[in-house]
C-alpha cells in the first residue's frame, strides 16, 4: 500500500492553506485529493470581489484569491490529484480514493486533514410545500451554471433566504438581464453581510421581505409561480398574508452544511455546527485526523478559513514529527444561551498554548450584550458588544492564564448588559 | 415502426412495464405508449416501495390474490431484473391492549391469504426494534414482506421487454381510441397506431382511457400520500417495515428503511380532485410526522433530505379492476391498481399476458425469450480488491461525480446508453441514485446534465429535469 505522511481531503482554500503550512513546518510528503477538475474549491465560481482583506490587505475576486494559494502549492511542488474522490477513510488512517486515472487507490497516511467544505441546504431539506418542478435551485448551483458554464437558469427570479450567495446572485442575475422580484427571509433580520444587503439588494431596488417564507411552489414542469407568506414569531405562516409572484426560478440561499460524511462515518462526535468536534489544534478525537474550514463549521470569510487551515496544517506536521504535545487536560466547550455553536469543542491544554482561539456564532442579532466565558460555572471573561449578528462569525482569543483549571467545561453565552 | 401491432399497452407504470415484460415472451408485436419522458413516472415512482406480504387484503379479492402471488415472485424476479430488494419482513405494531387484540384479526386474515406470520410479544418487538415506542404491546411479524427499489423495478422490467422485442414510444398521450376494420385505432397527440388488442394500464387516467371505448360504471379517485425521506444515517434505526394497525384510511403511517437504507416516513391519505396534484403541504406532513413519532419516538427528522407526494389510483369498486371491457373483449382494463399495487404488478402483468391477451391472439411463446437484463455494475457494492480490478479495466467507473451517493460517470453513461435510455435528470437519478442524496444534486446536477446532452446530442438548454418542458437552463449568458 502506498504511504504518505499527510493526506489532505479537499483542495479548496482550507486544504491548500493547510498543505502550505504543513510543508513549511517540514512535512514534505503531502498529497492533496481534490474531487473536481481543478484546485481552489468553491472560490472558482465566486467571481465577485471582497476576498482577502485580512489575508492580503486587498480586495480580490475568488479566482484571484485562490490563484495565490495554488501558486504557493505549486512553488513547493506539493503533490495533488484532481478528479480524485475519497470514498472512505478508516480509523487507522487508510484513505481510499477513486479516480479514472488512478482507479481505486488506498493510501496509508500518518495524518489526515479533512477539508471537504460544505454543501447547500436545499428544497428537500427544508421541505418547501407545493409542487416539485424544475426551476427551484440552490443559489450556488445557479452561480455554478452562470459563472463556470455560461448559462442562466431563469429570467424571472425570486430568492428564498438572505444568505450571502443568494444576495450576490440577486445582483449577478440582475446584471445578466433577469428580473429579481424579491428576497424572502424567514428571520426578522437578514442573514447576509451588511455590505451585501446594500450592494446587492438596495442598490438594485430589490425588496427584502423579512419574516416571510415561501409557502407554495406552483408548476408541474417548470416553476410558474410561488407564494410567500408572513410568519409569526414561531415561524408559522400567517393565513391571509399570501403574496403571489409569477416567476420561473426560485433560488435558495438557506444555509450551508458541512460535507462531513467521511468523518461522521467514523463515529467522531458531531458539534452543533454539524462538523466534527475538534480541539484547539483542529484535531478530532482520533489522533492524527484533523478538520478545518467549512467542513468543520461554516465561515463568513475565506480569510478565516485559510487561517484555520494553517492551524490544522501546522498541528498535523507536529503530529507527524512526533512533536504534538500530549495532554492530560480536557475541557469541553458548550454553546450556552444565545450561542449557536463553539469551535473548538474540546480543549487539551499543553504548556505551549499561550492562547485559545474560540470561534462561534450567536443565534440572533443582539445589542448591548456581553459575551461571557465561564469555566466550570465561574465567569472568567466578559466582552461587551454593542451589536452582534449571526451572519458574522465571532473570533475571541483567550489568554492561557485565564484558565484556572485544565479540566471541566467552558460555556460561551450571551448576557444582556443591564440598562441603568 | 410498422403501424399495425398485435397489442398496444397504454401506460408504462409498473403495470404497463410488467404486462410488456410478460408479453415479450410471446411472438407478438407489442407497442407501449407512455406520455411522460420516462417509464414509471406516475404512481409507480411515488409510493412506499414496499413488497407487502399480503396479510392485509380481504381474502378472496384480487388484491389478496395478486399481492400474495406477486410477493412470491419477487426474490427470483429481482435477481433476473437486477433490482435492489431486501426481504426484511414487516410488523404491524400494536401500542395498547385494544390494538393487540386486533392483531389476531390480522393474523387470521393472513392465514386465509396463505401468508406466513409470527405473533410477537411487546418484549420481543423491543428486542428486535429498540427504537419503537416503549408502550408496544405486540406485533404481527410477516417475514416475507420486503423493500424494493421501485425505480429499478419498472425501468428494468421495461428494459427487459425492449430487449425481447417490445417497442416503446415516450412523450405521447393517447387522445382517442376507435375501431377501424375490426382493429383498434389509437391516436396520440403525435401519431396513430393500430392493434388487435389494447391493454389499458394508464394508472390514474385509466378511467379516461376506458371511457374512450365504452361507458363505464367505475371511476378512479386520486388519493394523495405525502412522505418524508431521511438520509442514510446508519443501518438499523428500524429493521423492519413498521406499520401501525390498518384503518379504513389504509395501512397508516409507516416507518421503514428503503432498499438503499434511507428511511421513509409516510404516507398520508387524502382524496384530491386533481389527478396531477403531487404537491405537498405543511399541515399534512406535520400530521404524518406526529403519527410516525407516536410509533417511533426518536425519528431524527433533522436528517430529512426530501419530501414528496404521490397519488394512489383508488378505484370506486374497492378492488383491482382487471378485465375486458364489457362491449369490447379485446380491450382490457387494468385499473384501480392502488396499494398493494407495486408488489402485485409482476403477478398482474403475468396474468394479463398469459391468461387474457395471449389466448385472444392464440399467441405462441418464443424459444429464445431472455428473462434477464444485462447486469448493472455498482463498484461500491464490490469488495475493495474486486473494485480495484474492475475500475482498472473500466476507468469511467472510477470517476465519481455524485458526492452523496458516490455514483461514477461509468454508471451514468451506462444508463444513458441502455435499450431504455435515461434522457432526463430525474431518469438518471432514478436509475443511478446520482442526486438522490443529501445535497439533492447540488454537486452533480450540472455534470449529469452535460452527460445527458452529450449522449442525446441535444443542447444543454433542452435537457429536462423530469416532465416535458421542465428545462433547467434558460439561455446562454451575456
Amino acid at each position: 500500500m502506498e504511504r504518505r505522511d499527510l493526506v489532505i481531503i479537499g483542495g479548496g482554500s482550507a486544504g491548500l492553506s493547510a498543505a502550505v503550512a504543513a510543508y513549511d513546518k517540514g512535512v514534505k510528503d503531502i498529497l492533496i485529493l481534490e474531487r473536481i477538475a481543478f484546485l481552489g474549491g468553491i472560490l472558482n465560481q465566486c467571481i465577485h470581489n471582497g476576498f482577502g482583506l485580512h489575508e492580503f490587505n486587498e480586495e480580490l475576486t475568488g479566482p484571484e484569491f485562490l490563484t495565490r494559494f495554488v501558486k504557493q502549492v505549486e512553488e513547493r511542488h506539493i503533490d495533488y490529484k484532481l478528479n480524485a474522490f475519497v470514498t472512505d477513510i478508516s480509523k487507522d488512517k487508510v484513505v481510499t480514493y477513486s479516480s479514472a486515472e488512478d482507479g481505486v487507490t488506498q493510501i496509508q497516511a500518518k495524518a489526515i486533514i479533512m477539508a471537504a467544505g460544505c454543501y447547500e441546504r436545499n428544497a428537500g431539506a427544508i421541505g418547501i410545500p407545493g409542487d416539485r418542478p424544475s426551476g427551484v435551485v440552490t443559489a450556488g448551483q445557479a452561480q455554478l451554471f452562470l459563472n463556470d458554464y455560461g448559462y442562466m437558469v431563469g429570467k424571472r427570479v425570486f430568492i428564498l433566504g438572505s444568505g450571502d450567495i443568494g444576495l450576490i446572485m440577486a445582483r449577478r442575475m440582475t446584471l445578466e438581464g433577469a428580473k429579481v422580484l424579491g428576497v424572502a427571509e424567514l428571520m426578522p433580520y437578514s442573514n447576509g453581510l451588511n455590505r451585501n444587503i446594500q450592494q446587492c439588494l438596495k442598490d438594485f431596488d430589490i425588496p427584502l421581505y423579512l419574516s416571510h417564507t415561501v409557502t407554495k411552489t406552483i408548476g408541474r414542469s417548470r416553476l410558474e409561480a410561488i407564494e410567500i407568506s408572513e410568519v409569526d414569531s414561531s415561524f408559522r405562516p400567517i393565513k391571509g398574508t399570501e403574496k403571489r409572484f409569477e416567476v420561473d426560478t426560485l433560488l435558495l440561499s438557506v444555509g450551508l452544511i458541512p460535507n462531513n460524511g467521511l468523518l461522521d462515518n467514523l463515529g467522531i462526535p458531531q458539534s452543533r455546527s454539524r462538523g466534527s468536534v475538534v480541539n484547539q489544534k483542529m484535531e478530532t478525537e482520533i489522533e492524527g485526523i484533523f478538520s478545518c474550514g467549512n467542513v468543520l463549521h461554516v465561515h463568513d470569510l475565506v480569510d478565516y478559513v485559510v487561517a484555520e487551515g494553517r492551524v490544522a496544517g501546522e498541528a498535523a506536521a507536529e503530529y507527524i514529527e512526533g512533536k504534538l504535545k500530549k495532554s492530560d487536560s480536557l475541557i469541553l466547550t458548550e454553546a450556552g444561551e444565545g450561542v449557536g455553536y463553539v469551535v473548538p469543542g474540546r480543549i487539551e491544554l499543553t504548556d505551549e498554548d499561550e492562547k485559545i482561539t474560540f470561534k462561534f456564532r450567536v443565534r440572533k442579532p443582539m445589542k448591548n450584550v456581553y459575551i461571557v466565558f465561564s469555566l466550570n460555572g465561574i465567569p472568567f471573561k466578559k466582552i461587551y458588544k454593542q451589536a452582534i449578528i449571526p451572519s458574522e462569525m465571532e473570533i475571541v482569543n483567550i489568554p492561557r492564564n485565564l484558565l484556572v483549571s485544565n479540566q471541566g467545561k467552558i460555556v460561551v453565552s450571551t448576557e444582556p448588559k443591564e440598562v441603568k | 415502426m410498422g403501424a399495425m401491432k398485435d397489442v398496444i399497452i397504454i401506460g408504462a407504470g409498473a403495470i404497463g412495464c410488467f404486462v410488456a415484460r410478460y408479453l415479450s415472451a410471446y411472438r407478438l408485436k407489442t407497442l407501449v405508449i407512455e406520455r411522460e419522458p420516462d417509464v414509471g413516472d406516475g404512481t409507480s415512482k411515488a409510493n412506499s416501495a414496499i413488497v407487502h406480504s399480503g396479510d392485509d387484503p380481504v381474502p378472496g379479492t384480487k388484491k389478496a390474490r395478486f399481492n400474495v402471488e406477486g410477493n412470491r415472485m419477487f426474490p427470483q424476479l429481482c435477481e433476473e431484473l437486477d433490482v435492489e430488494f431486501e426481504q426484511v419482513g414487516s410488523m404491524n405494531v400494536a401500542l395498547d391492549e385494544k390494538q393487540r387484540e386486533k392483531l389476531f384479526v390480522l393474523e387470521e386474515r393472513a392465514k386465509q391469504n396463505g401468508v406466513p406470520t409470527k405473533m410477537l410479544t411487546g418484549e420481543e418487538v423491543l428486542a428486535m426494534e429498540p427504537n419503537i415506542n416503549k408502550c408496544v404491546t405486540g406485533a404481527l411479524l410477516c417475514p416475507t414482506a420486503g423493500v424494493v427499489n421501485p425505480f429499478e423495478l419498472t425501468a428494468h422490467a421495461m428494459e427487459n421487454a425492449l430487449d425481447n422485442g417490445v417497442e416503446l414510444v415516450l412523450r405521447e398521450s393517447v387522445v382517442s381510441i376507435s375501431k377501424k376494420d375490426g382493429h383498434f385505432l389509437v391516436k396520440t397527440n403525435k401519431n396513430e397506431y393500430e392493434a388487435e388488442v389494447v391493454v389499458n394500464c394508464a394508472g390514474l387516467f385509466a378511467e379516461e382511457i376506458a371511457k374512450m371505448v365504452e361507458p363505464i360504471d367505475w371511476y378512479i379517485r386520486p388519493r394523495k400520500g405525502e412522505y418524508y425521506v431521511l438520509d442514510h444515517f446508519g443501518k438499523g434505526f428500524v429493521n423492519h417495515v413498521l406499520f401501525p394497525l390498518p384503518s379504513e384510511k389504509g395501512k397508516g403511517i409507516l416507518v421503514t428503511m428503503t432498499s438503499a437504507w434511507n428511511y421513509l416516513v409516510g404516507p398520508s391519505s387524502e382524496f384530491v380532485d386533481d389527478k396531477e396534484d403531487m404537491s405537498t403541504d405543511s399541515p399534512t406532513l406535520a400530521d404524518v410526522k406526529a403519527q410516525a413519532l407516536n410509533m417511533v419516538p426518536s425519528i431524527p427528522f433533522n436528517q430529512q433530505i426530501r419530501i414528496f407526494a404521490g397519488c394512489r389510483a383508488t378505484p370506486s369498486t374497492g378492488d383491482f379492476i382487471i378485465e375486458p371491457a364489457k362491449s369490447e373483449p379485446k380491450f382490457i382494463n387494468v385499473a384501480g391498481i392502488e396499494s398493494p399495487g407495486l408488489v402485485s404488478s409482476p403477478a398482474i402483468g403475468r396474468y394479463v399476458a398469459d391468461e387474457l391477451v395471449a389466448p385472444i391472439l392464440k399467441a405462441k411463446k418464443k424459444d429464445n425469450w431472455n428473462p434477464r437484463i444485462k447486469p448493472y455494475v455498482h463498484p461500491l457494492k464490490m469488495d475493495i480488491e474486486e473494485r480495484k480490478a474492475f475500475v482498472k479495466d473500466h476507468p469511467e467507473y472510477g470517476a465519481i461525480i455524485c458526492n452523496c451517493e458516490q455514483v461514477s460517470i461509468g454508471e451514468i453513461n451506462d444508463v444513458l446508453s441502455r435499450s431504455l435510455p435515461a434522457t432526463t435528470i430525474r431518469a438518471v437519478r432514478k436509475r443511478t441514485r446520482a442526486g438522490f442524496g443529501k445535497c439533492q444534486g447540488g454537486f452533480c446536477q450540472s455534470q449529469v446534465l452535460w452527460l445527458i446532452a452529450k449522449a442525446t446530442g441535444k443542447s444543454p438548454m433542452e435537457i429536462e429535469y423530469e416532465h416535458e418542458g421542465s428545462i433547467i437552463l434558460e439561455r446562454e449568458s451575456k
